[in-house]
């Protein structure tokens, strides 16, 4: 026997090793993960139109919020909780209102010929609303929005927006369109 | 009798901690797996506001992010207590965006380029003024992709 059979190498330390690495992760990790809303900004223009195209008012909805975050829907003061239903109404206008939006006869994939609302919603904040508050009415918008497809798909479907396919999704989408226009900021009241 | 023992004269066996590592590695790769490194330093407070119609940030790496908050006490001796805007490391202006937009698509590859997304993660108590600016700028910047970025309101 001319070899010595090396020793096995003492393995104790290796979950001290591994611990301090573990303590290592533990603290630097962040498990949030990030959520949002998305949006889409508008080009700029290239050059600016002569005048602003135009939109028949029974067509729009104008929101307008304030440096003290009131709300104006169509010059009527408004909490931020009614502010979804409003927009639905606004959007399917129901019983034909004259002074709700008028609708389109267009075709729409699996629907067929269906009435479309030509509705506009307009948005307007001063330089002194919130941050909250912008992001709450974009929450809410958005959430008409959602609640306005869940219901048109749970009728043709019978299953929520988010379950349908890809085209089933766009045809939704063009029978309740949801337009959100942002006007250009104003500043009312001075900065601040 | 040998066939019976008799109770409480024998040590109890020590437990074997072979398995130890094993455990804890286990976890390592867990969290290693499962870890974002933050990759700014915060120089202002953002706690950005609540919503319910929330959607997940995908593509972490295709998203630049816009810090907008009071800086922190160790900084307000210098930059004041009025909302700031953070891009990377640093405190910037408004007129900082164009250019910090332009550098975030160089640092990406060629094909990816238009599909950058802007996150702004806002103070919920800031002003307005201050993002329509940034708003406008990163339309100029024409990275149109705009993300607010919120929490889910806990129901």
């Amino acid at each position: 026997m001319a070899r010595k059979k090396t020793p096995a190498i003492n393995s104790s330390s290796m979950a001290d090793i591994a611990f301090l690495l573990l303590i290592f992760f533990l603290v630097s990790t962040t498990m949030d993960i990030d959520t949002g809303i998305y949006k889409k900004l508008p080009p700029i223009p290239e050059e600016l139109p002569d005048e602003a195209p135009k939109v028949k008012q029974r067509n729009v909805l104008a929101i307008l919020v304030n440096r003290n975050d009131d709300l104006l829907v169509n010059g009527e003061v408004l909490s931020i909780s009614q502010l979804r239903e409003k927009t639905k109404e606004f959007i399917l206008n129901p019983s034909n209102n004259e002074n709700l939006p008028e609708k389109k006869l267009t075709t729409i994939p699996f629907f067929g010929d269906v009435l479309v609302s030509k509705g506009l919603v307009s948005l307007q904040n001063d330089r002194g609303t919130s941050y909250e508050m912008y992001i709450k009415v974009q929450d809410e918008l958005a959430a008409a929005s959602r609640e306005l497809k869940d219901e048109k798909a749970m009728q043709k479907w019978n299953k929520k927006y988010d379950d349908l396919d890809e085209e089933q999704q766009g045809a939704v989408r063009d029978f309740v369109p949801m337009q959100i226009s942002e006007a250009e900021p104003k500043n009312i009241g001075g900065n601040k | 009798m040998g066939k019976f023992k008799k109770g409480g004269s024998k040590e109890l066996p020590e437990i074997s901690t072979a398995s130890l590592p094993d455990i804890v590695f286990m976890l390592l790769f867990f969290f290693m797996v499962s870890t974002t490194m933050r990759e700014v330093e915060l120089n202002v407070d953002v706690m950005v506001p609540t919503a319910t119609e929330v959607v997940k940030l995908e593509k972490k790496d295709l998203v630049s992010n816009i810090y907008v908050g009071i800086p922190m006490r160790q900084f307000q001796k210098t930059m004041g207590t009025e909302p700031q805007i953070q891009l990377n490391d640093q405190f910037s202006t408004v007129e900082d965006i164009q250019a910090f937009i332009v550098a975030e698509r160089e640092a990406r590859k060629e094909e990816l380029r238009n599909k950058l997304t802007t996150s702004l993660k806002v103070d919920q108590y800031t002003k307005m003024g201050i993002i329509i600016d940034i708003k406008q700028e990163l339309r100029k910047a024409s990275s149109l992709k705009l993300n607010y970025s919120t929490r889910e309101t806990a129901e």
